[in-house]
C-alpha cells in the first residue's frame, strides 16, 4: 500500500492525536472540512472536540497555542499557507521563541506551514519561510524532504518540549509516495546522504532535494558522482555531516528553494568556510530562487526556482572551477 | 423576624465590603510605595532599564487582581503592580526582577514590568501590546478541553493597545469560543505621549464591545469602591458562562510612560478634571467619611508597607546577579537539540 506525502502528515497527526490526550489541532478549516490541503480529513470526527476551527487570525491562533501550552497542551497549528504566518509572526518569534529562555516554562508547539512553490501559486502561496524562523533563538524549524521524514519528524516535532515550525512543501504533498510509514526514524537535527559521491557535494532540503537527486542522476551518465545531503532540519544544522562531506568531496553545491539573502545556503556556505576552507577544492556556490516576488505564470515559475537542470549546469560549472 | 435576618445580612455585606475595601486599600499603598521606591532606585542609577509605575491605576488594577481567586489566570500589563500583589504576587520578586536577581522568577533573562510565573496562573506579558489576551484566550481553551471548570482569565491593556490587529483578533476569538475572558481597558488618556483623539474615533472604547458580541462594563478608574464592584460583577458573569467581559475605565497615567518621562504633554486640564483624580486620595478620603481608618491607621498602613518593601530592597540588592559562567545561553528547552556554533570565537 502506498501513502503519500500528505497522508503520511495527516496519519502522523492521527497517531499523535491517539498517543496523547494533550494534542490538539487548531487552524482555518481543518475540523468538518479537513483544511485546505486535506491534511486532517476525517480528523475532528475520529477525535472529537480536539481539532477546532479557527477564525482567521494567525496572530491569536498561535497566540491561543502558547497559552495552551503553557496549560500543558501540546496544539498542532496549521497555517493555510506557509505565506500566512507572517500575520501570526510576532507571536511566534517574540512570544513563543523566547518564553522557556525567559520564564523557565517551556513551549511544545508544532507550527505546520505548508510551503514552497506550486505552478500558478502566485507571490503569496509559494513562500518558503524557514530562514526568517531559524533566525531566531528558540525555535526549531524543520523541512522534511521525505514521506517518512514528514510522518516521523511530525511526530517528533509534537514530541519535542521546544516550538517547532514545520515546514511541509506542497509540492511533494500528492506526487510524493513511499511503500509504508517508517517504523524506526533518523534522530532530529542530523542531515542524511541520501546519495554518496566523490566528485562534488550537493546539500539542499525540502523539495529541492528531489531537484538535486535528479541532477546528480543526469550527470551520474556523464561520469560524474555527486553525493547529496538532505539537510532535514534547517535548525539545528548539521554542520559535522555537511563539513564531513565536503571532506570528501572538495567541492559544495547548497541548494534552496527560498530567497538566497541571509539564508540557509548563506549560512551553510559560511559554516563551512570558516570551519572546513582547507577542505575545498574551489569557492563554494549556492544556488536559490531568483530574488524577486515568486511569479504566478508556469513559464516564469519553472525559472524563477532552481531545477535539476540548473543545478546540473551548476555543478558542472563548479566542477571546472 | 425577617427583616431581622434581612438587617443582618445588611450589615454582613457591609462588613465584609468593608474588609475587603481595606484589603484592596493596603495592596494599593504597598503598590504605591513600591513604585516609589523603584522610581528613587532609578533615579540613583540603581535599576538597570527603565522604570514603569501604576500611579492612578492601582484602584483599577488592584480590583482586578482580587476579583479574581486561585486557580484563576491574570495576564497583568505595564501598570499592573497593585493587581499582580492582589493576585499573589510577592513585593521580593517584583524587586528581585527590577534588579536583575538571579534568584528572581526572571533570573536575570528578563526586567522591569515583564515578570511572572506562569505556571501559577501569572503569566509574563511581552512588549508587544494585544499579544497576552490571546495566550489568555488559549489557556482558557486548555481548561475547558481539560473539563476544569470555574476559571476565569483576566488580561488588561490601555487605550492604545486597543488600536492593535492583535487585540481585534483576541477579542474576536473569545467571543467565538464564549471564553470566561475579563478584558480591562485602563484609558488613561495617553499612549505614551498620543492622546486618545490620535487613537481611536469612536465615542466610546466601550462602544467597541458591541461590535464583538460581549458584554461592556463602564467605570470610573479613581474610585475603588466602583472599581470593586464593577470588577466583581464583570469576573462573576465571565465565570457564570456569560463569556468574554469588555471593561474600559477612565482614568489618568499620573507619572510619564516612564520614569524617563517627564509627561510635559498631559494637559493641565486633564489633571485638574475629575478624570485627573488620584485615586489613593479618593479611597483615603472615602475610608476617612465612612469611619472605617482614620489617618493613625492610614500612616501604619504606609509604614507596613514601606517596610516590607524596604526589607526585599535590602535582601534583593545582597543577592548577585546571574553568574556568566553559569549560563548555558541555551534558548531551547531540548538542549540536546540546541545549535552549537562551534567555530573557533574569533573574539576569543
Amino acid at each position: 500500500m502506498s501513502i503519500t506525502y500528505l497522508e503520511a502528515i495527516r496519519e502522523a497527526q492521527a497517531r499523535a492525536l491517539a498517543d496523547d490526550p494533550r494534542v490538539f489541532i487548531y487552524g482555518q478549516d481543518v475540523g468538518a472540512f479537513g483544511g485546505a490541503f486535506k491534511a486532517t480529513k476525517n480528523l475532528a470526527v475520529e477525535f472529537p472536540g480536539r481539532v477546532m476551527d479557527a477564525p482567521i487570525s494567525e496572530d491569536a491562533m498561535v497566540g491561543a497555542a502558547i497559552g495552551a501550552a503553557i496549560e500543558g497542551l501540546r496544539p498542532i497549528v496549521e497555517m493555510q499557507f506557509a505565506d500566512f504566518s507572517t500575520p501570526g509572526l510576532n507571536q511566534i518569534i517574540n512570544h513563543a521563541a523566547t518564553l522557556h529562555w525567559r520564564t523557565n516554562v517551556p513551549c511544545p508547539i508544532t507550527i505546520r506551514l505548508p510551503s514552497g512553490g506550486t505552478s500558478g501559486g502566485g507571490p503569496f502561496h509559494s513562500q518558503s519561510m524557514e530562514a526568517i524562523y531559524a533566525h531566531y533563538p528558540g525555535l526549531i524549524v524543520m523541512t522534511p524532504a521525505t514521506v517518512e521524514d514528514a510522518y516521523s519528524m511530525l511526530l517528533e516535532a509534537v514530541a519535542i518540549d521546544d516550538p517547532v515550525i514545520f515546514c511541509e512543501h506542497k509540492l511533494l504533498y500528492y506526487h510524493l509516495k513511499a511503500e509504508g510509514l517508517p517504523t524506526e526514524a533518523m534522530p532530529v537535527g542530523k542531515a542524511h546522504i541520501h546519495r554518496p559521491g566523490r566528485d562534488l557535494t550537493i546539500v539542499a532540503y525540502s523539495a529541492m532535494l528531489h531537484e538535486a537527486l535528479a541532477a546528480a542522476e543526469e550527470m551520474a551518465g556523464e561520469g560524474v558522482e555527486i553525493e547529496v545531503v538532505d539537510l532535514r532540519t534547517i535548525k539545528p544544522l548539521d554542520t559535522d555531516t555537511v563539513v564531513a562531506s565536503v571532506a570528501r568531496t572538495g567541492r559544495l553545491l547548497c541548494v534552496g528553494e527560498a530567497w538566497p539573502w541571509g539564508g540557509v545556503t548563506a549560512e551553510v556556505i559560511a559554516r563551512v568556510a570558516t570551519e572546513g576552507f582547507d577542505l575545498l577544492d574551489a569557492p563554494p556556490q549556492r544556488l536559490n530562487a531568483k530574488d524577486t516576488p515568486i511569479p504566478y505564470h508556469p513559464n516564469l515559475w519553472a525559472v524563477h526556482r532552481p531545477t535539476a537542470r540548473s543545478i546540473a549546469a551548476a555543478a558542472r560549472n563548479l566542477l571546472r572551477m | 423576624m425577617l427583616q431581622t435576618v434581612e438587617s443582618r445580612e445588611r450589615a454582613d455585606i457591609a462588613s465584609s465590603f468593608r474588609d475587603q475595601y481595606l484589603k484592596a486599600f493596603r495592596f494599593m499603598v504597598l503598590s504605591r510605595v513600591l513604585d516609589e521606591k523603584m522610581a528613587s532606585l532609578y533615579r540613583g542609577g540603581k535599576i538597570h532599564g527603565g522604570v514603569f509605575l501604576g500611579r492612578g491605576q492601582e484602584a483599577l488594577s488592584v480590583s482586578v487582581g482580587l476579583a479574581l481567586r486561585k486557580g484563576d489566570i491574570f495576564a497583568p500589563l505595564i501598570r499592573d503592580g497593585a493587581g499582580r500583589l492582589a493576585f499573589g504576587e510577592s513585593v521580593l520578586d517584583a524587586v528581585r526582577t527590577y534588579f536583575g536577581s538571579a534568584a528572581g522568577p526572571m533570573r536575570g533573562r528578563d526586567g522591569n514590568v515583564h515578570r511572572g510565573r506562569p505556571r501559577d496562573g501569572l503569566f509574563s506579558m511581552i512588549s508587544h501590546l494585544g499579544a497576552m489576551i490571546s495566550v489568555v484566550n488559549g489557556a482558557l481553551l486548555a481548561r475547558r478541553y481539560k473539563k476544569i471548570e470555574g476559571t476565569v482569565g483576566a488580561t488588561c491593556i490601555g487605550d492604545g493597545g486597543t488600536s492593535t490587529g492583535a487585540f481585534h483578533e483576541a477579542l474576536n476569538q473569545a467571543a467565538v469560543e464564549k471564553l470566561p475572558l475579563v478584558l480591562v481597558v485602563a484609558n488613561n488618556q495617553y499612549a505614551y505621549s498620543t492622546p486618545n483623539s490620535r487613537q481611536f474615533a469612536c465615542r466610546d472604547l466601550a462602544d467597541k464591545a458591541i461590535g464583538y458580541g460581549v458584554t461592556a462594563h463602564k467605570v470610573d478608574g479613581t474610585d475603588l469602591e466602583k472599581c470593586l464592584h464593577t470588577l466583581q460583577d464583570a469576573v462573576a458573569q465571565a465565570r457564570a458562562g456569560g463569556g468574554p467581559q469588555l471593561v474600559v475605565a477612565q482614568l489618568l497615567r499620573l507619572c510619564g510612560h516612564g520614569e524617563h518621562d517627564k509627561a510635559e504633554y498631559i494637559s493641565a486640564q486633564f489633571k485638574q478634571s475629575p478624570v485627573g483624580r488620584d485615586c489613593m486620595k479618593v479611597a483615603e478620603e472615602y475610608l476617612r467619611a465612612l469611619g472605617w481608618a482614620d489617618a493613625s491607621a492610614i500612616r501604619k498602613f504606609r509604614e507596613d508597607a514601606t517596610l516590607e518593601v524596604e526589607q526585599a530592597v535590602a535582601q534583593a540588592q545582597r543577592e548577585p546577579g546571574p553568574d556568566v559562567a553559569a549560563e548555558n545561553w541555551c534558548a531551547l528547552a531540548s538542549r540536546h537539540l540546541s545549535e552549537r556554533f562551534e567555530t573557533p570565537d574569533p573574539a576569543a
